[in-house]
C-alpha cells in the first residue's frame, strides 16, 4: 500500500494496485427496496425519495458515497423510476466533478437479483464495487474495508464479498434490533473474519441455532454472534454479478445469495465481514428504523450528515439547545413550546400553546394552536388545525388534519389524506387515498409484490400527475361515502386493513415505541416457550441411549421438511396446471422451493413425480384403463419438466421408489404398477438402466419390500433380454 | 475453603484392554513407573487447596467400579493398600467401591450421604496434570457457580521435537474432543456437546446466545474431567434426574442447558445456603446492590435475571456454569486410551518431565542406581530404567520406559515403548512403539511393532507381530 499514490510509471507495483488506479471506484445503488414495508406511502412515491429529517433518503446515501471516495454510481430504479430520475435530474447530482451518477431503469425487475442481472448485462461494472440500497444512512469510511477486501482478493480470488457489520445487541424481549429488523445470528471465523453462517428471519420457534458440523473441522474455533447488525453495505467483486446471472433463481441478496454461497458452497466462494466500530451505518428498512435513524441523525451520530450541515437536498437548519434545529424562517408563536430533539423546516408556522417534542416537522407546514406533537414525523405542507393530538405518527406531504383530531401511536397518514374533525385514528392504522390493493398472491412473495404494481403506477404518476389526480378523484367520488366514513366527517382516505396474522406484528415495525403491556405479554410468552424448548431438552436420555434417540429427532425434522416441500411442490404444480404456466416457470418455482428447503434435485424429481401422478389420480376416471390414459396424458404434457430433474440414474431410481410408495398407499395404482412402469419407460421418463438398477437394488430387500419387483418381473426380464440382445448386436 | 474432593478411580476401562487386568485396575497403571493415581493424589497434596484446608475436612473417596462387589472390593483393597503404603500420614483417603454400570453420576449417588461440604471437587483418577485444582476451585468460588469445569487444550500427542507427520495427523483426527461454547470473557460455559452429539450439527440454544450476545465455539479444548460442583446443586440433580449416568455426558450438559432457567434447584440451594428463603424480587435487589457495590461488570446471567425483574412479574432464576481454561503451556492429559498411555509415558519422561518428580541425569534420562547395563548398551535421552533391571550387551533404548526387575538380553532394541515390571526379554528382540505389561516373557528374536502385550503373556521365539493386541485367554 506504499505505492498507492504517484509513480505511475514506476516499477509496476502489484496488479491490484494498478487496478486500483485504473478503475474508478464504482457503486451500485438500488433505488428500490423490493419490499412493501413502507406501504401505503410507497404506492405514491418511491422509498428512496421519502424524506428523513427533511432530506430524501437517497441524498444521504449519495452524499455518503461521494464523501467515501466513490467516483461512479449506478442508480438502479424500478418502482416509480421516472420519479427517481426526475428527482436526480433536478438535483445537482448529475453535475458533480469526480462523481458521476448514472441511472439504470428497469420496468420488470422484481428483486435485487433481477436488478443485478440486468446490470451485469449492461456490462458497466469493471472492478470491485460497493453495493448499497438507496435507503442507507452512513458516514463510514470505506478505505479500510476496501483495502482489506482487495488484500484478501489478492490472496484468494474466491473472496468475492465483504459485508459490513456493526455491533448492536437485539432486545432480549422482542428479539429485534433497535432498527426493528429481526435478530441476526451469524458465525464468523475470528481470525480471518470469514462469514460462516448467516441466519436472519430466524425461526423464532426453534430454540436452537444449528451450525454445520463441518465448520469446526476446518476452523478450530468459531465465534457465533447475536449482537451484530447487518448494515447492508457490501463490497463486491465483479463475480457477484455473474453469480447472480448463473444462478437465475437468486432473488434476495441475503436470503438467496449469501445463503447460497454459504450453504451450497458454490465453487468455494467466500464472504468476509468488516466490522465498524465508531462510524455509523444503518439502513432504513421499516418504520421503526425510520424512527431510530431519524433520532440518530438529530443526535448527530451521522455527522456530517446532520441537519445543520449542508449536503445535498437538505436546507440548513440552525442548531439550538437540546438538539433542536430550526430553519431561519420559521414562524413560531411566542407561546409555542418546542421540546428537545426536534427539527422544524423552513416556512413552517406553529401556533400558540402548541407543544412539539422529539419530532421532525417539514417545510411549509401550518400547525395551529393547542396542538400536541410528540415523536412524530411530519413532512412538507401539512396542515394541522387547532387542538389536535399527535403521538408517534408519520404524516406525509399535503395532509390536512382537522381540528381536535387525534392520531394514536403508530399511525401513518399517506399523501394528501384529510382527517375529519375530531376523528380519532386508531393506533397503528395506515391511511391512504389509494385503496388497499387486493391481495396479490397466496404465495405472499413480499419482495415481488411491490413491483407488480410499481411500474404501472409509475407511469401514471410521473408522466401525468394531473391525470392521475383526476383519476384519483373519480375513484374517490365513487367511494366517497365509504372514504368519508372511514376517517371522519369531511375526511378523505381509506384505512388499510392489516392482513390477518400480521396484525399481531404491527407494533414491531411501527414508529411508536413498543407499549409496556405488549412487552409483558412477550416476556410471559417467552417464559412459556423457554419451558417448552427446555422440556424438549430434558428428554435427553441417559448417556447410553443418547444416540439413537437424538437421531430420531433430527430424522423427524427432516421428514417434516420433506412433507412440507412435497406439499408445496404439489401446490405449485397444480397451480401451473390450472393457470397454464409455462414449463420454464414451473422449473423456476420448484427450484426456488428447493433452495428454500435446502433439498436436492432428486427430491424435486420425486416430489414433482408425486404431484403429477396425484393429478392423474384425481382426474376423474372410470376404469383402471382410463387411469392409465390419464397418466399417459399428464406425463406427456409434463415430461419436459420432469425430465429436467431426472439428470441421473439415481434420480430415476428415486422416482421409481416414490412410485412404489404411492402404490402402497393407493390401491388403484398398485394394480397398475407394471403397466405404468412400462409407460414411463416408453415415454422415456425412465431409462432401462434405472429400472434394472432398481430391481437389482431390491434383490437383497425383504420379501415384503419386493412386492412390486415381483410384479414387474416379466418386464424386467424383458428389459434384460433386450439389453443383452443389444449388446450382442454391437 | 470448604471443599470435598472425590476422585473417580474407575475400574477396568474397556479401551485399555489388555493393559488392565484383575490385578491392575486402570488407576494403578504405571506412568514412568508410578501408578497414574499417584499423580492426582500428589497434585492434591501439594496444592494450595489442601494447604488452606484444615486436614480433617479433606475426604478422598475413591470409587472403584467393578463387575461384582467382591472383585470391586478386592481392587479397592488393592488400591487402598497402595495408598496407605505410599501416602501414609499424608492424605486422609477413604476408598469406596461401587458397581461398574452405575456410571460416574451413579457413583456419586452412592456416596451422597457423605457429601457435606459446600462445594465438591470431582476429579478423574486418570488425570496427569500440573494444573492446580485450587485454581479451578477459586474460579468456581469467584463466580459462585453451580458448576465449574476445567478445560485444557487438546494435547498434542508427541513432543514437538519428535513431532513426526504421523503424530500430527493423529492430533488432527483426535482433535474433536468436545465442542464448547464460551462467552467472550472465556469465563462461562454456554454450550457443550460431547460424545454422540459430536457427529451432528452443532445446535446452540438461542436463548443463551441471546443473553450472552456472542459465543465462541471451539473444538480445540478438552474436558479434563475436573469439576467443581456446588453440592446442593449436584445432589439435587442427581436425585431428580435418576436416569443420569455420566457427569460428563449428562449432568454437565444438563446444567449448561438450563443455566438461564434453573427452576430446579435454586430454591433449595438458596434456602440452605443463606438460611432464608428470599423471594425473587428481593433477591434481584440484593443482586443489583451487590453489582453496584462491586462495580464489576455483571455477568450476562445477572443481566438476564435483572432484565426481567424490572418489567415483568415473572423472574428468572439462573445459575452459572463456569470454566477454567488451563494455560496452554501446562501439561494436562487423561489416561483413557492405549494411545494416551503411550503418549503420557513418553511425555512424562520427556517434555513434561517436571511433573514426574524425578531428577533427570545429564543425559536427560533416569537409570536407577541398582539397574545393571551391559557393555555397549546405550540408553538415550527421555528414557527411564527402573530399579533392579538388568540389560545385556549392545542393547539400545530410546524414548522408552522400562520398569522394575526386568531381565533384558543382549542386542535388544527398545524404541518408543513402555515395558512394565518383571518382564523378561530374550536376546535379539526388537520392540517398537509397543506396551509390554508385567510378567511378560519375550523369547529370543521376537519382533513387536505397535503391539500391546497383556500381563504374563509369552511371546514365542522368533515371532513377529505388528499392530496387534496380545493377551492371555481369560480364565473366568
Amino acid at each position: 500500500m506504499v505505492v498507492k499514490k504517484g509513480n505511475r510509471g514506476g516499477m509496476g507495483g502489484e496488479d491490484a494496485e494498478e487496478e486500483l488506479k485504473r478503475d474508478p471506484l464504482q457503486a451500485i445503488l438500488l433505488a428500490d427496496s423490493f419490499a412493501t414495508l413502507f406501504r401505503p406511502i410507497t404506492l405514491e412515491r418511491p422509498k428512496v425519495l421519502l424524506p428523513i429529517v427533511n432530506a430524501p433518503m437517497i441524498d444521504y446515501t449519495l452524499a455518503w458515497l461521494e464523501s467515501a471516495g466513490v467516483e461512479e454510481v449506478f442508480v438502479f430504479c424500478c418502482a416509480h423510476s421516472k420519479q427517481v430520475i426526475n428527482y436526480l435530474q433536478n438535483s445537482d447530482w448529475f453535475d458533480q466533478p469526480n462523481f458521476s451518477v448514472t441511472t439504470i431503469e428497469s420496468y420488470n425487475s422484481t428483486s435485487a437479483g433481477d436488478a443485478l442481472r440486468l446490470i451485469y448485462e449492461k456490462n458497466v461494472i469493471n472492478g470491485d464495487f460497493i453495493l448499497v440500497t438507496g435507503d442507507t444512512v452512513s458516514n463510514m469510511s470505506l478505505t479500510q474495508a476496501l483495502k482489506e477486501h482487495k488484500e484478501r482478493r489478492r490472496k484468494d480470488s474466491n473472496a468475492v464479498m465483504t459485508m459490513v457489520i456493526k455491533q448492536s445487541k437485539p432486545s432480549s424481549k422482542t428479539h429485534q434490533t433497535r432498527l426493528g429488523t429481526e435478530e441476526l445470528f451469524i458465525a464468523i471465523d475470528p481470525d480471518t473474519k470469514q462469514l460462516l453462517h448467516y441466519e436472519d428471519k430466524a425461526d423464532t420457534l426453534k430454540g436452537t441455532v444449528s451450525l454445520d458440523k463441518g465448520l469446526l473441522i476446518e476452523n478450530s474455533f468459531v465465534s457465533l454472534h447475536n449482537d451484530k447488525q447487518d448494515c447492508y453495505i457490501d463490497i463486491c467483486s465483479p463475480e457477484v454479478l455473474s453469480l447472480f446471472t448463473d444462478n437465475f433463481d437468486y432473488q434476495h441478496l441475503r436470503r438467496h445469495f449469501v445463503k447460497g454461497l454459504l450453504v451450497d458452497d458454490i465453487m468455494g466462494y467466500k464472504i468476509f465481514t468488516h466490522e465498524i466500530h465508531s462510524s455509523y451505518a444503518a439502513r432504513i428498512d421499516n418504520y421503526r428504523s425510520y424512527d431510530t435513524i431519524s433520532k440518530d441523525i438529530i443526535q448527530r451520530w451521522t455527522y456530517p450528515l446532520v441537519p445543520d450541515v449542508q449536503f445535498f437536498g437538505n436546507s440548513v437548519a440552525k442548531p439550538e439547545r437540546q438538539g433542536t434545529y430550526r430553519a431561519s424562517d420559521v414562524g413560531l408563536s411566542r407561546f409555542a413550546k418546542i421540546g428537545p430533539f426536534t427539527v422544524i423546516g423552513s416556512g413552517t408556522t406553529v401556533g400558540s400553546y402548541t407543544e412539539v417534542s422529539n419530532s421532525v416537522i417539514g417545510e411549509g407546514c401550518i400547525i395551529g394552536s393547542n396542538v400536541s406533537i410528540d415523536g412524530c414525523y411530519i413532512w412538507d405542507n401539512v396542515t394541522i388545525e387547532d387542538g389536535c393530538k399527535l403521538k408517534h405518527a408519520i404524516v406525509c406531504d399535503g395532509v390536512i388534519i382537522k381540528s381536535e383530531a387525534v392520531l394514536e401511536a403508530g399511525v401513518v397518514l399517506s399523501f394528501k389524506v384529510v382527517i375529519g374533525q375530531g376523528f380519532v385514528v386508531p393506533a397503528y392504522s395506515k391511511v391512504s387515498l389509494l385503496q388497499q390493493p387486493v391481495k396479490q398472491d397466496s404465495d405472499e412473495e413480499l419482495e415481488y409484490a411491490d413491483n407488480n404494481s410499481g411500474p404501472i403506477e409509475t407511469t401514471s404518476i410521473s408522466n401525468t400527475p394531473e391525470y392521475f389526480e383526476d383519476e384519483l378523484k373519480t375513484e374517490l367520488s365513487d367511494s366517497q361515502m365509504q372514504a368519508v366514513s372511514e376517517v371522519g366527517n369531511g375526511g378523505l382516505g381509506f384505512i388499510w386493513s392489516v392482513s390477518e396474522g400480521a396484525h399481531e406484528d404491527e407494533w414491531r415495525h411501527s414508529v411508536a415505541p413498543i407499549p409496556v403491556d405488549r412487552l409483558v405479554e412477550i416476556i410471559k410468552k417467552q417464559a412459556a416457550e423457554l419451558e417448552i424448548s427446555n422440556d424438549d431438552g430434558n428428554i435427553l436420555p441417559p448417556s447410553g441411549e443418547l444416540e439413537p434417540n437424538s437421531m430420531n429427532d433430527s430424522d423427524e425434522d427432516a421428514r417434516d421438511d420433506d412433507a412440507h416441500f412435497e406439499k408445496e411442490v404439489e401446490a405449485t404444480f397444480l397451480r401451473a396446471v390450472d393457470e397454464n404456466v409455462k414449463e420454464e416457470h414451473v422449473i423456476l418455482e420448484v427450484n426456488s422451493l428447493r433452495l428454500s428447503y435446502n433439498l436436492t434435485a432428486t427430491d424435486c424429481a420425486s416430489a414433482l413425480f408425486y404431484a403429477i401422478m396425484k393429478l392423474a389420480l384425481d382426474t376423474p376416471h372410470g376404469s383402471p384403463g382410463e387411469l392409465v390414459k390419464n397418466v399417459a396424458g399428464v406425463i406427456l404434457k409434463w415430461n419436459k419438466v420432469l425430465k429436467y430433474y431426472l439428470a441421473s440414474i439415481d434420480d430415476e431410481i428415486e422416482v421409481i421408489q416414490k412410485f412404489e410408495e404411492m402404490c402402497l398407499d393407493s390401491t388403484e395404482y398398485s394394480t397398475l404398477f407394471v403397466e405404468i412402469l412400462h409407460l414411463l419407460y416408453d415415454k422415456d421418463v425412465l431409462q432401462e438402466d434405472a429400472i434394472l438398477n432398481w430391481a437389482s437394488e431390491k434383490e437383497e430387500a425383504e420379501d415384503s419390500d419386493k412386492l412390486f419387483v415381483k410384479q414387474a418381473e416379466k418386464f424386467i426380464q424383458w428389459l434384460n433380454e433386450a439389453s443383452e440382445e443389444e449388446e450382442e448386436e454391437e | 475453603m470448604d471443599f470435598q474432593v472425590v476422585v473417580l478411580a474407575g475400574g477396568f476401562s474397556k479401551t485399555l484392554v489388555p493393559l488392565v487386568s484383575k490385578e491392575v485396575p486402570k488407576v494403578l497403571l504405571p506412568v514412568a513407573n508410578r501408578p497414574v493415581l499417584s499423580y492426582v493424589l500428589e497434585l492434591l497434596e501439594q496444592n494450595d487447596l489442601t494447604n488452606a484446608l484444615p486436614p480433617e475436612s479433606l475426604f478422598l473417596l475413591l470409587l472403584i467400579e467393578f463387575f461384582t462387589v467382591v472383585e470391586g472390593e478386592s481392587a479397592a483393597l488393592l488400591i487402598s493398600s497402595w495408598i496407605s503404603s505410599t501416602f501414609v500420614d499424608r492424605l486422609q483417603v477413604e476408598v469406596t467401591a461401587v458397581p461398574e454400570d452405575v456410571g460416574t453420576a451413579g457413583a456419586l449417588r452412592a456416596i451422597d450421604h457423605r457429601l457435606t461440604a459446600k462445594d465438591i471437587l470431582v476429579l478423574s483418577g486418570d488425570l496427569v496434570s500440573e494444573i492446580p485444582p485450587g485454581a479451578v476451585a477459586a474460579a468456581h468460588r469467584r463466580h459462585d457457580a453451580a458448576v465449574t469445569a476445567m478445560l485444557c487444550s487438546v494435547p498434542v500427542s508427541g513432543p514437538s521435537e519428535s513431532g513426526s507427520s504421523g503424530a500430527k495427523d493423529k492430533t488432527k483426527k483426535a482433535g474433536r474432543y468436545n465442542i464448547v461454547g464460551l462467552d467472550p470473557t472465556k469465563q462461562f460455559l454456554l454450550h457443550i456437546a460431547a460424545g454422540a452429539e459430536m457427529d451432528k450439527d452443532i445446535r446452540v440454544q438461542k436463548s443463551i446466545l441471546r443473553a450472552a450476545g456472542q459465543m465462541e465455539i471451539r473444538a480445540d479444548l478438552m474436558d479434563a474431567h475436573m469439576y467443581a460442583f456446588k453440592r446442593s446443586v449436584l445432589q439435587e440433580v442427581l436425585n431428580q434426574k435418576e436416569n443420569f449416568q455420566s457427569l460428563r455426558r449428562d449432568v454437565l450438559p444438563y446444567l449448561v442447558r438450563t443455566q438461564l432457567r434453573s427452576e430446579l434447584f435454586l430454591n433449595g440451594a438458596q434456602s440452605d445456603e443463606n438460611g432464608s428463603g428470599m423471594d425473587a424480587v428481593q433477591n434481584s435487589k440484593v443482586l443489583l446492590s451487590q453489582l453496584l457495590a462491586n462495580a464489576s461488570t455483571p455477568s450476562f446471567h445477572e443481566m438476564y435475571a435483572l432484565d426481567s425483574a424490572e418489567s415483568a412479574p415473572i423472574s428468572r432464576k439462573t445459575h452459572k456454569c463456569c470454566v477454567y481454561i488451563a494455560n496452554k503451556s501446562k501439561y494436562c492429559a487423561r489416561l483413557n486410551s492405549i494411545q494416551a498411555f503411550s503418549d503420557i509415558n513418553r511425555d512424562i519422561v520427556g517434555d513434561a518431565s517436571h511433573i514426574s518428580g524425578y531428577n533427570f541425569s545429564n543425559h536427560n534420562n533416569i537409570i536407577h542406581p541398582s539397574a545393571v547395563l551391559g557393555s555397549k548398551t546405550t540408553v538415550g535421552p527421555h528414557c527411564m530404567v527402573g530399579e533392579g533391571s538388568q540389560m545385556g550387551d549392545k542393547c539400545s533404548v530410546k524414548k522408552s520406559v522400562i520398569g522394575r526387575h526386568c531381565r533384558i538380553g543382549s542386542n535388544v532394541k527398545i524404541v518408543n515403548s513402555v515395558v512394565m515390571n518383571h518382564v523378561s526379554i530374550g536376546d535379539g528382540c526388537s520392540i517398537q512403539g509397543s506396551i509390554i505389561c508385567s510378567n511378560v516373557q519375550l523369547q529370543e528374536r521376537a519382533v513387536l511393532k505397535d503391539c500391546q502385550v497383556g500381563a504374563s503373556f509369552v511371546v514365542t521365539a522368533g515371532s513377529e507381530y505388528k499392530g496387534e493386541s496380545l493377551a492371555k485367554k481369560e480364565k473366568q
